[in-house]
Order: structure tokens, then C-alpha cells, then sequence
């Protein structure tokens, strides 16, 4: 599950030949709307490779929301197929991560009992968490000193800022080593500057753990920071209408932002997002 | 001294409150000398005071009986609102069929129904219990079904994604979200079950505060009904700060 951290090298591993982790096969989705039924998403083809980060972009209600819930499982794709490691996701997987926009922090448990959270929950980690709660702490401990929030791991939710308890948030959605990351709009709510910061951060997280992630978010200059690939989907019912492979090299730096091939790319993806 | 100040400091939420009962006595004590009120219409607090001492033993047996059939009452009421609550809350079918018929039992006022228990179970405490059971476990049930109902549709989705089950779930997230709003319950509840053994008391039993003040208003003993209430003021404080300082303790996190 562990790549070996090779930062010197272009670190885009979807270049690297190896089966996807995650396909999407005709992927559709319709709601009743009215006594028929309303197409949401029309058909999605795409594969994601192990360690692959990808963001979607696309106009509010084209189904971005959606998509995360059919690869969760939490509802399953009804028309097409995804599949996970080339089986169909039927039911909720066990190995993903989530953090949405809201970061739901329990109010009765401190900030490193948020973060540790899924570990008394998911197995091995559930069987063992008596014994190895000792070892648990430390990987929780290192987790959030990475999002520098070591100062703050016995303070309650409601003593954080909102950045911090985002911070907390995707701590607790990596602690379990997921394989897949599923981040919806995690930064919306916050401003400018602490969005650009918590960039970095999930940044540093996500190369430790090295899954797949699935960014949704309506920053285009966030997607392009963190992804490997930008899906930018039409408007409902909705397609994938470009696809933009970023290859700048990781750990990427806010200085990027500057350059002209960023600016090239966060201008391919907006020239598509308003042509259509 | 900053009257502001003092007003936010620990201190004063004890010594203004007191205050203002001392105030209240006082008052009532000069109104009673300065008007001529007879004892049998109003009683002094001095008169009151000299009652309670004088019918100390009658008065603490009285409040003892009302004490138990209340806790006793509640303690009904908090194991079936709780059940109540959580299958309204988790379960459809029980929504559907309970939730119509126990608003409109609310609605009933319970007083009407002393006659019939007593009828029923006879002028004993049984009565008394029903009536603080029957008052006390709606708003118990009610707020249990709420505080399940108002967990984050997000947070059961971070805990469904990892593969947890409805039990677990429930553990990690619907049971501690909804102790906020039981104990909130509970403070409001525990008022009712003591109003509804004194009710019941009042209008059919053998004893306990509600029987007493009835017994001493039939014979003009006004300073001796004066004495209960008293008494039962007392009783019904301590229940309250009860559960006002559980609730602390046990929600501690719940600003
Ligand atoms: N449970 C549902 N029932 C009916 N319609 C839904 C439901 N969930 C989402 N939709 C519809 O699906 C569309 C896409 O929703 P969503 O995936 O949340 O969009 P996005 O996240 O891209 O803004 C919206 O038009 C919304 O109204
Ligand atoms: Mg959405």
C-alpha cells in the first residue's frame, strides 16, 4: 500500500503503467423529479490509479456531491458500474477516508480522540486498538504535528478555529491509511489565505499516505495544486466534457502558482468550465 | 464594586437570587403587620416557620412520601421514554404508529385521570406514581427522538463509509449527541413527575404533601398548608439543581 516517498522524481504515478484502482464504467444517475425521473449524470468513463490524485470541477448541481457517494458505496452507482479493484462497489468500502466541507468534529471527544476516531472502528485497527493504543496515539500525535496542531490534541472542537478543526478533520480522514481519500469541498468555507495553507498541508498528508484521493471543489487554482488529473464536468445532466493532466512536479509550492505553465493550466480548465 | 462585574461573577449567581428571597419574606412578613391579615387568609413567614418546626415529623414524613413517588414515578418515566424515544427516533414503523397516539395522549390533561386510577388502584400512592409517570415521560421521549433525529447526515457518513454498523454508529455518535437533549429533558421532566404526585395526592390518597395541604386547609390550618408548600418548594429545588448539576458533570462538553 506504501510507495516509497520518491519526491525528486516527476511524482505523477498515474504515468506509471499499472491496472487503476478505481473505474468508472458507464457510470449514470437519475432522481424522480416530479413523477419522472430527472438525468443528474449522463455516462462516466474514467480510471484512477493507485496513489492518483484527481479533483472534479463543474457547475453547482451537475452531480460533483453525487459522485463521491457511488464511490464510497454509500450510494451505490444505479446505472453503470463502478468498480474497485475490478469489483463492483455495492456497499459502503471500508478503506476510505472522508471529509466534506462541514468538518464534523465530535463536541464530547478532544482533537486527538476526533483523529482516532476510525481506528476504533475499522479493522485490524479495531481489534487491536487496547493494545496498540500506545503506538495509535503516536500515529495521531504525527499526524497532527504535520498540520501543526501538536499544541492543540486536548482541546475541545469548539476551542479550535475553523481552519484547525478542518486540519483535525482530514487527520481523521487519513489515520486509518486509507486507499481512497474522498475530500468534498473540504476548504469551502474557509478564506483565502487559510485555504491556500491548508493546500500545503493536505498536501504533506496525502504524500505521506499516497492513496488515491478525489477532490471536489469549485477553486479551480486548488484543483490544479493538487491533482494529478482535473475531470471538469458539463452541466446537468452532466459529462466528463475535459480531462487536464497536471504534471508539475510535487511537493508543489505556492510560488507554482506563479508560473506559466499553472496559469496555462487553471486557464485551459476555466476556458472549459465557461464554454459550455 | 462593578455591578456588571458582580452580576457575571460566580458569587452573584448565589447571593442575588438568595437575596431576593430574603427580600420577598421580608416584604411579605411587613404586609401581613402593616395590613392586619388574619393567619387563616395569609400566615406570616414567621408563622409559617413556627408551623414547620411545630409539625416538623408529619411535614418530613409527608415529603418523603412525595419524594419517593416522584423518583419512583420518574424512574418509570426515563426507562420508557428513553425506549419510546430511541424507536421513534431509529425506527419508521414505530414513528408512524406511536408518534400520532402519544401527541394526542398528550394532549389529555392528566388530572382527569386521577379519578379513574384511583378508581382502579385505590386512594394509595399508585395513583400518585402513575400520575408523575404519565406527565414525565412524553417530554423525555420526545427529546430523545429529537436528539437522534438531529445527529449530521455527514457525521454517520464519515463513520458508514469506514464500514461501521448501525450499533456502532449509535455508540460513537447518537447516543452521546442525544444526552445533551436528555438531560435537558430530564430537569423538565423531573418538575412534572413531582406537580404530578402532588396532584394526585391532592385529589385521592393517604398521605404525602399534596393529602397534607388538602387535610390542613379542610380544618383552617392555613399555616400549616403554607408550611408544605414551603416544604415543597424546598423539594422540587433540590430536584431540579439535581439534575441541573448532573447535567454538568455528564455533558460537561455541551456548552
Ligand atoms: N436524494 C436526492 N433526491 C433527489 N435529488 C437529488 C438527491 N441528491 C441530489 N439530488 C439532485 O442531484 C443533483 C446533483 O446533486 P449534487 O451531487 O449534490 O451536486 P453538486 O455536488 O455537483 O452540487 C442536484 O440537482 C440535486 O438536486
Ligand atoms: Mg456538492
Amino acid at each position: 500500500m506504501h510507495q516509497p516517498l520518491t519526491q525528486s522524481t516527476p511524482a505523477n504515478l498515474s504515468d506509471i503503467d499499472q491496472p487503476p484502482l478505481l473505474e468508472f464504467d458507464h457510470v449514470g444517475l437519475e432522481y424522480p423529479f416530479e413523477g419522472s425521473m430527472r438525468r443528474i449524470i449522463e455516462d462516466v468513463n474514467l480510471s484512477i490509479k493507485p496513489g492518483e490524485f484527481v479533483s472534479f470541477v463543474g457547475p453547482s448541481g451537475c452531480g460533483k456531491t453525487s459522485i463521491l457517494k457511488m464511490v464510497s458505496g454509500l450510494n451505490p452507482a444505479p446505472i453503470g458500474e463502478i468498480r474497485c479493484r475490478g469489483e463492483k462497489i455495492k456497499k459502503p468500502l471500508k478503506n476510505v477516508g472522508i471529509a466534506f466541507q462541514n468538518p464534523v468534529l465530535l463536541p464530547w471527544r478532544t482533537t486527538i480522540d476526533n483523529v482516532l476516531l476510525p481506528l476504533e472502528v475499522v479493522q485490524p485497527y479495531k481489534g487491536e486498538f487496547k493494545q496498540k493504543k500506545a503506538q495509535f496515539l503516536d500515529m495521531a500525535q504525527e499526524l497532527l504535528t504535520t498540520v501543526r496542531l501538536q499544541d492543540f490534541q486536548k482541546q475541545y472542537p469548539w476551542q479550535l478555529s475553523g481552519g484547525m478543526r478542518q486540519r483535525a478533520s482530514l487527520c481523521r480522514s487519513l489515520i486509518h491509511q486509507p486507499e481512497i481519500l474522498l475530500l468534498d469541498e473540504p476548504f469551502g468555507a474557509l478564506d483565502a489565505f487559510t485555504r491556500e495553507e491548508m493546500w500545503g498541508m493536505l498536501q504533506k498528508l496525502w504524500m505521506k499516505v499516497r492513496c488515491v484521493g478525489i477532490l471536489i471543489t469549485h477553486d479551480l487554482r486548488e484543483a490544479v495544486f493538487l491533482s494529478d488529473t482535473v475531470y471538469v464536468m458539463g452541466p446537468r445532466p452532466s459529462n466528463i466534457v475535459h480531462t487536464v493532466k497536471i504534471n508539475l512536479p510535487r511537493p508543489r509550492n505556492l510560488e507554482m502558482e506563479l508560473s506559466d505553465e499553472f496559469n496555462h493550466l487553471f486557464s485551459e480548465i476555466r476556458r472549459h468550465i465557461h464554454h459550455n | 464594586m462593578n455591578i456588571q462585574k458582580f452580576m457575571r461573577s460566580k458569587a452573584g449567581t448565589f447571593v442575588l437570587p438568595f437575596a431576593a428571597t430574603v427580600m420577598l419574606f421580608v416584604v411579605w412578613e411587613l404586609a401581613v403587620l402593616i395590613f392586619k391579615i388574619p393567619p387563616f387568609t395569609l400566615p406570616s413567614p414567621s408563622k409559617i416557620v413556627q408551623a414547620s418546626i411545630q409539625f416538623t415529623p408529619q411535614l418530613l414524613a409527608a415529603g418523603w412520601r412525595t419524594l419517593v413517588t416522584t423518583l419512583v414515578g420518574f424512574a418509570l418515566a426515563i426507562a420508557t421514554g428513553v425506549v419510546l424515544g430511541f424507536s421513534i427516533g431509529y425506527s419508521r414503523l414505530a414513528y408512524l404508529t406511536l408518534y400520532p397516539l402519544l401527541v394526542g395522549f398528550n394532549t389529555i390533561p392528566k388530572v382527569a385521570l386521577v379519578p379513574l386510577l384511583a378508581v382502579w388502584f385505590g386512594a394509595n400512592e399508585i395513583p400518585a406514581i402513575l400520575t408523575a409517570f404519565l406527565l414525565a415521560f412524553f417530554p423525555i421521549a420526545v427529546n430523545v427522538a429529537l436528539g437522534l433525529d438531529t445527529v449530521e447526515p455527514e457525521m454517520k457518513d464519515v463513520l458508514r463509509a469506514l464500514g461501521a454498523t448501525q450499533v456502532e454508529v449509535f455508540q460513537k455518535v447518537g447516543w452521546p449527541h442525544t444526552l445533551p437533549y436528555l438531560f435537558a429533558s430530564l430537569k423538565i421532566a423531573a418538575s412534572f413527575a413531582f406537580v404530578g404526585s402532588v396532584i394526585s395526592e391532592s385529589v385521592a390518597s393517604n398521605g404525602g404533601m399534596g393529602y397534607l395541604i388538602v387535610q390542613a386547609s379542610s380544618s383552617f390550618d392555613v399555616p400549616l398548608a403554607f408550611a408544605a408548600l414551603l416544604g415543597l418548594g424546598i423539594l422540587g429545588i433540590m430536584l431540579y439543581g439535581f439534575f441541573a448539576v448532573l447535567e454538568k458533570y455528564v455533558i460537561y462538553w455541551a456548552r
